[in-house]
C-alpha cells in the first residue's frame, strides 16, 4: 500500500481501475460520475491504454463487450438514466460468459431524476436489470478506499466467474474526497484465457464468442447453476458492528452505512442495543452474516430509497421470522440523531412498551 | 470533530481553501473528508464545500450543524450563517461584506478584510490563504506554523511555489489577534 493520498471518490475508482490492470474504458458523461471519465481522459494514456468517450452509454458498453472478447480487463461507468441503457449489454455479458465491470454511480429519482446521491437503484442491480435469467456480484463501497479496494478485487471477480461484476457506488461516495492507500499496480495479460478472440493462423480451430448455450447445450443449466451457487457460497462479503447481543439490527450499504455505524454507537451510549450488518456485496446478498443475530427482535433497514428495496432481502436472509422495518430518505442522507430515536421506538415496540 | 462550511464566489478560492484544511488535518493523522456542491449550483457563481477533521472515523459527509462557517462574501453568510451551531465561528471577509451588518448574537465573529490584504500584498488571489491565516489565529485547530508548511507543501506537490502566500497568512494572524 502506497501512502495516504487526498482523492475524490470517483478517481480513486478510475486509478484503482488502471492498478488492476484495466487497459479499456469506454463511457458517457452524466452526472455525478463523469470525473471517472475525465481522469481516465488522460490517465489511460500514461498506462497505454485505450479510452474512449461513446456516443452513447449503449455503444460504450458494447465496446466493453469487445474489449471483454479479445481479454482485456475492460470497464465502462455511468449513473441512472446511463446506467439503464447498458441493461441490454449486461445481459449480453452474462449470456456471453464474459468478464467486465460495470460501475453506477447512483443518483436520486427514476426518470431523469436528479443529480444527488440516492440508493434507489438496489432492486435494479441485484436483480439482473436487463432481460434474461441471470444476476451479477454486486459490490457496494462506503468509502473512497473501498472505492478502491473493491474496483481492484472487481475485476479479479469478473475473471473468476467470467462474468460481469457491477459496482454500486453513489453520487456521495463518488464526490467526496477522503484520504486513500492506493493499491499496487498489478499487469493483466490480454493473452492468458484460451476463449478470448485473437489473431491466429489457418490451420487453428477459431474461437467465438457468443451466447454460450449455442455451443454447450443441455450441460448448460447445471454449469449456469453451480455458477450461482459457488458466487453465493463464496462471494458473500460484509461487515458487522455489535450484532452479537443487539435486539434491533440496522442493515445497510454504502453511504446509508456510515451514519448507521455512528448510530450503532450513539445508541449503545444511551444503553440501547443496536447494531449493524453492512453488506459489501448486494448480490450475493450476506445471508451468513445474519445467523449472529441471535438477540435480534427486529430488522430496519436505512437506504436511500423511499420503498425499502433492501427489506425483501433481510426478509428472505432471516426467514420472514422477525418484523424488517424501513427507515428511508430519497433527498438526504438519514441522520443520526433522527436514527437513534427511530432504534429506540422501534426496541421499545419490540418489548411491548417498555425498555 | 470539526466541522467547517467553506463559501464564497467562485474564484476566491474556497474550495482550494478546503483541500489546504483537509491536506493538513491529513498530515495531522486525522480523518478528514471534504463533500462539495456540484452540479448547477456552480454555474450560479456560489462555491462552497463541507469539510470535516476528526480523530474518529467520520460518518456523513453532509454538515447538518458546523462549528466553523469561513465566508468570503456577503451571500454566503446569508446562507450559511443559520448553520452555526451555537458558539460557532464566523469569518467574515470584510473587504466585501457592510460594516453595519448584524449576525446572530450565539456566534462568534471574527472580521478581517481578506482581499485587501492579499491585492496589498500583492497576491490577489491568496485572499483564501490570508483567510486561513484568520481562521488560524481565532481557532487552535492546528498549531499556524504547521499549517503554513501544509500550505506550501499542497502548492509544491502540484509544482507551485507561492512566496506571497507566507505573507498574506501571516498577515491575516496579525489582524485576527
Amino acid at each position: 500500500m502506497s501512502e495516504r493520498v487526498l482523492m475524490k471518490g470517483n478517481e480513486a475508482l478510475a486509478e484503482a481501475a488502471l492498478r488492476a490492470g484495466c487497459r479499456f474504458f469506454a463511457g458517457y458523461p452524466i452526472t455525478p460520475q463523469t470525473e471517472i471519465l475525465e481522469y481516465l481522459s488522460w490517465r489511460m494514456d500514461e498506462v497505454g491504454g485505450s479510452y474512449t468517450q461513446a456516443e452513447s452509454e449503449l455503444a460504450a458498453i458494447n465496446m466493453v463487450m469487445g474489449a471483454a472478447s479479445g481479454g482485456a480487463r475492460a470497464l465502462t461507468t455511468s449513473s441512472g438514466p446511463g446506467f439503464s441503457l447498458k441493461q441490454e449489454g449486461i445481459s449480453y455479458l452474462c449470456a456471453s460468459d464474459l468478464p467486465a465491470v460495470i460501475v453506477n454511480v447512483m443518483r436520486i429519482g427514476s426518470g431523469l431524476g436528479d443529480i444527488a446521491q440516492g440508493q434507489g437503484d438496489y432492486w435494479q442491480m441485484t436483480r439482473g436489470g436487463g432481460h434474461g435469467d441471470y444476476r451479477t456480484i454486486v459490490l457496494a463501497p462506503n468509502s473512497v478506499q473501498e472505492n478502491a479496494d473493491l474496483t481492484y478485487l472487481a475485476f479479479d471477480l469478473a475473471e473468476k466467474y467470467l462474468h460481469p461484476v457491477l459496482m454500486a457506488s453513489d453520487a456521495a461516495i463518488g464526490q467526496m474526497i477522503e484520504a486513500v492507500a492506493l493499491p499496487e499496480f498489478r499487469e493483466h495479460n490480454i493473452d492468458r484465457y484460451e476463449w478470448s478472440v485473437k489473431g491466429g493462423t489457418m490451420e487453428e480451430d477459431y474461437r467465438r464468442i457468443q451466447n454460450i448455450f449455442y455451443t454447450m447445450g443441455p450441460a448448460y443449466e447445471d454449469f449456469l447453476r453451480a455458477k450461482y451457487d459457488r458466487m453465493e457460497v463464496e462471494e458473500q462479503r460484509w461487515e458487522s458492528t455489535a450484532v452479537e447481543d443487539a435486539e434491533l439490527v440496522l442493515v445497510a450499504f454504502g453511504i446509508s452505512s456510515r451514519v448507521c455505524e455512528e448510530a450503532v454507537e450513539g445508541a449503545r451510549a444511551k444503553g440501547l442495543k443496536v447494531g449493524l450488518i453492512r453488506p459489501i456485496t448486494l448480490y450475493p446478498f450476506p445471508v451468513k452474516a445474519f445467523e449472529e443475530a441471535k438477540n435480534a427482535k427486529a430488522f430496519m433497514t436505512v437506504e436511500m430509497n423511499l420503498l425499502g428495496q433492501m427489506t425483501d432481502d433481510v426478509r428472505l436472509a432471516t426467514g420472514c421470522e422477525l418484523p424488517v422495518y424501513h427507515y428511508g430518505s430519497i433527498f438526504s442522507i438519514s441522520d443520526t440523531q433522527e436514527l437513534i430515536a427511530r432504534a429506540e421506538e422501534l426496541i421499545k415496540e419490540a418489548k411491548g412498551g417498555e425498555l | 470533530m470539526t466541522e467547517m462550511i467553506c463559501a464564497g464566489f467562485g474564484g476566491q478560492g474556497v474550495l482550494t481553501a478546503g483541500m489546504l484544511l483537509i491536506h493538513a488535518g491529513m498530515k495531522q493523522g486525522n480523518n478528514v473528508i471534504f463533500y462539495p456542491s456540484y452540479g448547477s449550483e456552480m454555474r450560479g457563481g456560489t462555491a462552497n464545500c463541507a469539510i470535516k477533521i476528526s480523530e474518529k472515523k467520520i460518518a456523513s459527509p453532509v454538515i447538518r450543524q458546523a462549528d466553523i462557517v469561513f465566508t468570503m462574501n456577503a451571500p454566503a453568510i446569508d446562507k450559511f450563517e443559520s448553520i452555526l451551531k451555537p458558539g460557532g465561528l464566523l469569518l467574515v471577509n470584510s473587504s466585501l461584506v457592510d460594516e453595519n451588518r448584524t449576525y446572530r448574537d450565539d456566534i462568534r465573529v471574527v472580521k478581517a478584510p481578506v482581499t485587501d490584504i492579499a491585492a496589498d500584498l500583492g497576491n490577489p488571489r491568496g485572499a483564501n490563504i490570508a483567510m486561513i491565516g484568520v481562521l488560524a489565529a481565532a481557532t487552535d485547530l492546528f498549531d499556524p506554523e504547521f499549517l503554513l508548511a501544509q500550505i506550501n507543501d499542497y502548492f509544491e506537490a502540484k509544482g507551485k511555489k507561492i512566496p506571497a502566500n507566507e505573507a498574506c497568512f501571516r498577515k491575516g494572524m496579525e489582524t485576527a489577534q
